[in-house]
């Protein structure tokens, strides 16, 4: 498995850059893995990240784009939970490279 | 003897071969979908009861917290750890595994 | 892998009722969850989904698991997010429930409880069914 380091400790992540233990997520993992997504991050980022890890220990599960872009909206308003202000945020989609910068497991329900 | 059972008493018929062979004074540890059968109101109940009497019966208690089943755990039957699993091992003789 | 299909809602094409059968414990095997992430996937084709706990699927939806000492992901939070996934139609068959002292209140979503009947007829009228 491929490692990472990151402030002089190592993490595995998997061939697609998923981080392999969720528990092993800190801050500045997740800049450094926005960093090689080419994503620069703002508060508006780290809401929907946090949202994501928060989904994520309630379902165990990191949700597909279509069911993130529903709660996203149920909790932080519809002027955020749609596939536009999602897109701007991560262009590559919101699902995988949000989740993927959370720390999570690539979504279940993502073909 | 030490006779381990992990099959679901609902779904195969290991736990029933196992009673029936365990001899007098042996001791039966459940783990994994074993466990269930040592819950109040399943339908393996009566005879982890019945067998009681003759044999000592234990479900190993990371799977039944894993199941969400530690509440209902059937009076007499008695819970190890892992640490404990390794106890019963070492103190008989021989180990049956009822796959 | 991208997140196209997902997009593709209210696409044409033909609904047919789906139907997951889940007849095993959890943990023990890997059937549970492997079933769970089928139904998951499945929710991405908008079809009329239906998932069904009998035997000792019925063990599945027990509340308050802890699978610490275990070292296994705890799943059954999982079917919490079916909702968001749009699949709200689940069964469990009251014999199954009755045979292992188990009753609605044990468990962690909620569900529609049938008679063995009215799941034979549920059953029956299907396009596909599936079963774990």
């Amino acid at each position: 498995m491929p490692m990472v380091e990151v402030a002089g400790k190592s993490f595995e992540v998997d061939e697609e850059g998923y981080l392999t233990n969720l528990a092993d997520w800190t801050r500045e993992i997740g800049e450094y893995l926005a960093k090689d997504e080419k994503v620069e991050l703002t508060d508006s980022h780290w809401e929907v990240i946090n949202f994501l890890r928060e989904y994520y220990e309630e379902y165990q599960i990191a949700p597909a784009v279509r069911v993130l872009t529903k709660a996203v909206a149920k909790k932080l308003g519809p002027d955020k939970g749609n596939n536009k202000y999602l897109y701007e945020l991560f262009p590559y989609g919101p699902a995988k490279q949000a989740c993927k910068i959370a720390g999570l497991p690539k979504p279940t329900g993502c073909i | 003897m030490l006779h381990i059972v992990n099959k679901s008493a609902t779904e195969r018929n290991s736990l029933e071969s196992c009673l029936r062979m365990a001899t007098k004074g042996s001791a039966v540890l459940l783990i994994e979908d074993a466990v269930y059968a040592a819950t109040q109101g399943s339908e393996a109940a009566a005879k982890i009861q019945s067998a009681m009497a003759d044999l000592q019966i234990y479900a190993l208690g990371p799977d039944m917290e894993a199941r969400g089943m530690a509440g209902r755990v059937l009076d007499g039957v008695k819970l190890v750890d892992y640490g404990g699993f390794v106890d019963l091992v070492t103190e008989h003789s021989t180990c049956q595994s009822w796959l | 892998m991208s997140d196209m299909m997902d997009d593709m809602e209210g696409g044409e094409g033909v609904v047919k009722k789906f139907m997951f059968v889940n007849r095993k414990a959890p943990h023990g095997t890997v059937y549970a969850l492997e079933g769970l992430e089928v139904v998951l996937i499945s929710a991405a084709f908008d079809q009329d989904v239906s998932m069904v706990f009998t035997d000792d699927g019925v063990y599945e939806l027990i509340k308050g698991m802890n699978t610490k000492g275990i070292e296994v992901k705890d799943f059954s939070k999982t079917y919490r997010a079916l909702e968001g996934y749009d699949i709200e139609k689940l069964y469990v068959e009251k014999a199954s429930m009755d045979a292992r002292g188990l009753s609605e209140d044990d468990l962690i979503v909620d569900v529609t409880v049938l008679d063995s009947a009215e799941m034979a007829s549920l059953m029956a009228e299907q396009d596909v069914v599936i079963s774990f």
